[in-house]
């Protein structure tokens, strides 16, 4: 029997950025998974639960852990939806303690599951540019994800060209970015400025709503620097046709 | 007063940091606020096993804390300290106000401490009628300019070194040069009349160990140890967390908070007290006070909230926070700052004061990374924001929401009324993110649909 993997893709992938699914989808079948795509998936919570609202934020989690239940691998282009899963279900979904358990146990953030699960370094794409990364705090923090996504685009052919303070946050924050604007975009700025000195073409990272935030800012600014782009984005445009 | 003040004004924790970033003074300041950690991590590196055993001793005296308490209680009045239990700030302020009468105390030194600026002993003492001086360099630059510390290891870390001389030579009458040695010595000279003059010491506590009845200060200056052995009497003020349950356990904590606190391996100077003077001994006071602070800690004990207590305040959490690095202390208008500041102050008041200090949070996890007895600060957040008025207020429209997400049918069709209502909706209602940055449209075809499409 193969293993089943699903493709989580995220509210915000769905809505507002579905070419980043369709290239996590490229990138992981590239690397010989076939993947599959639950259509009753929504969203995990998230939003609900930074926001205050944990009983709405369960009621998703109730769903998300019904909608993938019957798969093996759950892969995400995002670490802080990875991470929504494996570190909070547990105490939104108290009464389902095993499921909870045994479904943070199966999902991953796409660089992680490539390159950990999989054990795939070279999925195969040709990107010999100079890059820098932007660590997405929930997948550094919250799933320990550093060295995969540099492992990927290195074996991609990619120059890595490390940003001061690479781990350091975005200003993004969910419902921060709308209720601090001021502080959200001051660090929005600083990372932008730390990006810009790498004189890099690509800012890449593992996390849409980061790349989101900076890529508002920067369309704002109009200051020169690396373009926001997500990891699966930038590798997908390096397979072969 | 000459020197600027750079307190933050404003209604609330959003305006104080809108202006924070927006004060040109304040940023140059906060450069001063680099990372010092990297003694920190490198020891934590070599030693990964000591968060862990530094945690786990936390841990095990919140799980008894009555208990170590009452142990300490009798191994300090063994010792011939006097004990005191303060159940709230205003016990606290009139116990030490009582002991100060007592003794006819008109000149107070304080060492620096935490818990005497949450009861506010400085201003209840001079309303008393007692010079009270702060003796920690940076504590008392700010209590010269008449502001409150904003930040609990380095409290004047907001200000540039101009602005200090500003503030110390208005105190001295005369010109002083903008020189970090030359101030320095100005104000050590200064202290130094002040600690002779001295009847009484006030300090915090660092540490307090149960098993040997042994109070353990830290400090940089040497100022603590003037406060504790000049006076006749020493009162140490110490919130009940404080409590260790051995002596032993000081050698692993001791390093992690000044690791932590300021890249130290070790501070200057570690002072261990075990008592007043006694027979034939030639230093230390007549007395020697200790008063247990309460104030809402022990409510916490066997709540979500329990490890908060397990704090050593060396304010890691502040360093590697980006919202305290940009915004600073004051912002955060109250004793505690930083993402510990963002728990402690809503806790400690019950809810009164800082309600929406945790909302001012991207939850990016730095806290929880940094601190050195493992305190999910960034999950408390949440869980604080949960038991707010804002997010009770909120509440019927993410039950909404989340009723329509929860079937796919309906996350269809909410998804693409908005992709078709996107463009048309005004865009003062999402001010808050269009004044500073553009609005990412929804795309045309959504994810979903485009799979459907390949796969069908």
């Amino acid at each position: 029997m193969t293993a089943r993997i699903a493709l989580f893709v995220t509210c915000v992938a769905d809505q507002l950025f579905p070419d980043t699914g369709i290239a996590t989808v490229r990138v992981l079948e590239s690397a010989g998974a076939r993947v599959e795509f639950p259509e009753a998936q929504t969203c995990c919570g998230q939003p609900a639960y930074t926001a205050g609202a944990p009983d709405a934020a369960a009621r998703l989690a109730r769903h998300h852990l019904d909608v993938f239940a019957p798969y093996d691998a759950i892969v995400t282009p995002s670490g802080s939806c990875a991470a929504m899963v494996r570190l909070h279900f547990a105490e939104l979904v108290p009464d389902r303690r095993d499921e909870v358990a045994a479904l943070a146990a199966r999902t991953f953030e796409l660089s992680e599951y490539l390159v950990d699960v999989l054990g795939v370094d070279d999925v195969g794409a040709r990107v010999e540019v100079p890059v820098t990364i932007h660590d997405a705090c929930h997948g550094l923090r919250g799933l320990r994800v550093a060295d995969a996504p540099r492992t990927l685009l290195r074996r991609a052919g990619a120059t890595i060209v490390e940003m001061t303070e690479a781990d350091t946050c975005c200003g993004f924050g969910g419902v921060f970015s709308l209720g601090y604007p001021e502080v959200s975009t001051r660090l929005a700025d600083a990372k932008l400025e730390h990006a810009r000195a790498t004189e890099t073409r690509w800012l890449v990272s593992t996390d849409l709503a980061c790349l989101m935030h900076l890529d508002a800012r920067r369309k704002r600014t109009r200051e020169p620097g690396p373009q926001p782009v997500h990891l699966a984005d930038l590798l997908a445009s390096g397979l072969p046709k | 007063m000459s020197g600027h003040r750079i307190t933050t004004p404003g209604r609330d924790f959003q305006e104080r940091s809108a202006r924070a970033v927006a004060d040109p003074q304040l940023q140059h300041a906060l450069r001063n606020l680099d990372r010092r950690l990297r003694t920190a991590e490198e020891v934590a590196a070599a030693h990964p096993e000591w968060k862990e055993r530094a945690a786990a001793i936390r841990r095990e005296t919140l799980a008894d804390l009555d208990g170590w308490l009452l142990r300490l209680e009798r191994a300090l009045a063994d010792r011939g300290m006097h004990v005191h239990r303060a159940e709230t700030a205003d016990d606290a302020r009139d116990i030490v106000l009582d002991i100060a009468r007592a003794h006819g105390a008109r000149t107070v030194v304080k060492g620096k401490s935490m818990a005497t600026e949450e009861i506010d002993l400085g201003t209840a003492l001079e309303a008393a009628g007692m010079r009270a001086i702060e003796t920690d360099l940076g504590e008392y630059i700010v209590q010269l300019a008449g502001e409150r510390p904003s930040h609990m290891i380095t409290p004047a870390i907001h200000k540039t070194l101009p602005q200090i001389r500003d503030v110390l030579a208005h105190e001295a009458g005369h010109e002083l040069p903008v020189d970090r040695e030359a101030l320095t010595a100005w104000a050590r000279d200064r202290l130094r009349i002040e600690f002779l003059r001295a009847d009484l010491g006030i300090t915090g506590v660092n540490f307090a160990a149960a098993d040997t009845g042994t109070l353990v200060l830290v400090t940089n200056e040497g100022n603590g140890r003037y406060c504790t052995t000049l006076p006749r009497v020493h009162i140490a003020v110490m919130p009940v967390e404080k409590v260790v349950p051995r002596l032993a356990d000081v050698a692993v904590l001791l390093p992690l908070l000044t690791g932590h606190a300021t890249g130290q391996r070790l501070s200057n100077y570690v002072t261990m007290l075990s008592g007043p003077r006694g027979a034939g001994e030639v230093d230390g006071p007549d007395e020697l006070h200790v008063v247990f602070l309460d104030n809402r800690r022990r409510v916490l004990l066997g709540t979500k909230f329990e490890d908060m207590l397990a704090c050593i305040r060396c304010g890691a959490c502040l360093n590697v926070c980006p919202v305290y690095r940009h915004v600073s202390g004051h912002a955060y208008d109250a004793v505690y700052s930083g993402p510990m500041g963002k728990v402690l102050t809503p806790l400690l008041s019950g809810g009164a004061e800082g309600a929406d200090l945790p909302f001012g949070s991207s939850l990016c996890r730095a806290c929880n990374d940094a601190c050195p007895v493992q305190i999910p600060l960034a999950d408390m957040i949440v869980h604080l924001r949960a038991g707010t008025a804002t997010a009770r207020r909120a509440r019927p429209a993410w039950q909404a929401w989340s009723r329509a997400w929860a079937s796919p049918r309906s996350y269809r069709a909410t998804t693409a009324l908005a992709r078709l209502g996107a463009r048309f909706v005004p865009r003062r209602l999402l001010r808050g993110w269009t004044a500073t940055r553009d609005l990412p449209m929804p795309a045309r075809v959504p994810f979903r649909t485009r799979w459907d499409r390949e796969h069908s």
